[in-house]
């Protein structure tokens, strides 16, 4: 079934009026061969970023979920910055973050910070993601029974303790998954630092397209991101269903 | 003889609902106090509240000689010399029994990684714990889930220990073994208070039966008196209902 309807696909693209023309733009041998190597290099920064950005994100996610998860009084302003932290942050759009970051705090022209483009648009990649993780984090912590935490201070551990040692390990165990769908998604979105003209994979395919009038390399690089994301897709569902079957083991 | 704990007229209440309405009570050391009484009639509220789990409303209570319902208390201080075992067991899954036990003696206590787990080890070898010290909870049975959760009570060796309807969740022939641990425990001279529904329990253990009806202490005394003999009605009615 699935074979035939993709054959018919596939016989339906090539039998396209204009794919002669799509053909030679899109999927020129020569033009794969010439880019390949230097995309691959490019695409060098996009998995830099995905891997710092990355550590980042979680360490910034999971302070603000604690932050609004927290009933301490005192943290009350804490509170409240954290959420409207993730209410502003989620309503923008992650391209026009990496724009105002990249280009208007080095058109600031401060002392002592560095004006990397490249720099600028991590931090915005930080800032859009952990909004999102937060949310995932915070759902986790919320997860945890509260007889847990009730037992945690029966034995006489203070909060911090309780959060590092009872909460924290529990509620990341639940939430890898939605996490790794996350993750996935910002190894995509590291191609967005294109728009300030920074040589990644992305902006090097451009580059190629503008000068040579052939979209190859663009191929080249979504072929690529293909390659980087499938394992991480592969690892989530195994962790998925690891986990459904523990809490089908435990419910017996 | 001091008494390790005394209650005075302790009030708590959950919106209009009137929980605990004036409790009074004293706990020597040694004793086991049986808290009996309907489902509703204070007895989880009246064991969360002397571990300041719950903040309570009015009256006192003195443990160790020194007010803890002042609001200067430290609350840990207080809840690292008293034991809590609940229904449902609340052991943290994703820790082993061993880890389960060590927390709170080395984070809480202090103690060095290898003195809490030699205790830890030597404690649960000794309710016939000892060879499921490396697995996790779930791989345990629901009498020995209990068990463990004892154990770890034990482990920070609290002057008192409350056990709130410890065996309320297992299935029955699982709870003889969880009973015959505290027997040994009482042996010992361990200060327990408990909510149970164990009647032949609390008649063999207890050194003092206190009967809860509608957040006050109706009756209390020795086991032979308030099981057998009860002088206030209510607790009579109770009792034909539950024997």
């Amino acid at each position: 079934m699935t074979v035939v309807v993709l054959g018919l696909l596939l016989v339906g693209l090539v039998s396209s009026p204009g794919w002669e023309r799509v053909k030679e733009y899109f999927f020129s041998p020569e033009a794969a061969r010439e880019s390949w190597r230097a995309v691959l290099e490019a695409m060098w920064l996009n998995v830099r970023l995905f891997v710092v950005c990355e550590i980042g994100i979680l360490v910034l996610g999971l302070l603000i979920a604690v932050a609004r998860t927290t009933r301490s009084a005192w943290l009350a302003p804490v509170r409240v910055v954290a959420v409207v932290y993730t209410d502003v942050v989620r309503g923008i759009p992650t391209i026009l973050l990496i724009t105002m970051f990249g280009f208007g705090i080095p058109a600031l022209q401060l002392q002592g910070i560095t004006n990397d483009r490249v720099v600028w648009a991590g931090v915005a990649l930080v800032v859009s993601y952990s909004a999102y993780v937060s949310e995932v984090f915070r759902a986790g912590l919320e997860s945890v029974h509260p007889s847990q935490v009730a037992s945690a201070r029966a034995l006489g551990l203070s909060e911090g303790r309780i959060l590092r040692h009872v909460v924290v390990p529990q509620a990341v165990r639940r939430i890898v998954p939605p996490l790794l769908n996350d993750f996935v998604s910002l190894q995509k979105d590291t191609a967005l630092v294109s728009v300030l003209g920074v040589l990644d994979g992305v902006f090097w395919a451009t580059n190629y397209a503008n000068f040579n009038f052939n979209y190859t390399p663009m191929v080249v690089v979504a072929l690529y991101f293909v390659v980087l994301t499938v394992p991480l897709a592969r690892l989530t569902d195994h962790l998925q269903k690891r986990l459904v079957e523990r809490e089908r083991a435990g419910a017996r | 003889m001091s008494a390790l704990l005394s209650v005075r007229d302790l009030r708590k209440s959950y919106g209009d609902r009137v929980v605990l309405e004036g409790i009074d009570l004293d706990v020597e050391p040694g004793e086991v106090v049986c808290l009996i009484g309907a489902s509703g009639s204070g007895k989880s509220t009246l064991l969360r509240c002397l571990n300041l789990l719950e903040q309570t409303d009015d009256g006192t209570i003195t443990f160790e000689g020194s007010e803890i319902t002042d609001p200067r208390t430290d609350e840990r201080a207080v809840r690292r010399r008293m034991g809590m075992v609940f229904q449902a067991y609340n052991l943290f899954p994703h820790l082993t029994v061993l880890q389960n036990c060590v927390l709170a003696p080395r984070f809480a206590h202090r103690r060095s990684r290898r003195e809490a787990e030699a205790r830890a080890r030597d404690l649960l070898g000794r309710f016939g714990l000892g060879d499921f010290a490396d697995v996790h909870p779930d791989r345990l049975s629901g009498g020995q889930q209990q068990r463990a959760a004892v154990v770890r009570a034990l482990c920070t060796s609290p002057s008192l220990l409350l056990l709130d309807e410890v065996t309320a969740a297992l299935d029955p022939e699982l709870v003889g073994e969880v009973l015959g641990i505290l027997r040994e425990l009482a042996a010992e001279g361990t200060t327990m208070v408990l909510a149970t529904h164990e009647m032949s329990f609390a008649r063999d253990v207890a050194t003092r039966v206190v009967f809860l009806d509608a957040g006050r202490v109706c009756e209390e005394g020795p086991p032979s008196q308030v099981l057998g003999a009860p002088l206030q009605e209510r607790t009579r009615a109770f009792l034909a209902r539950v024997l």
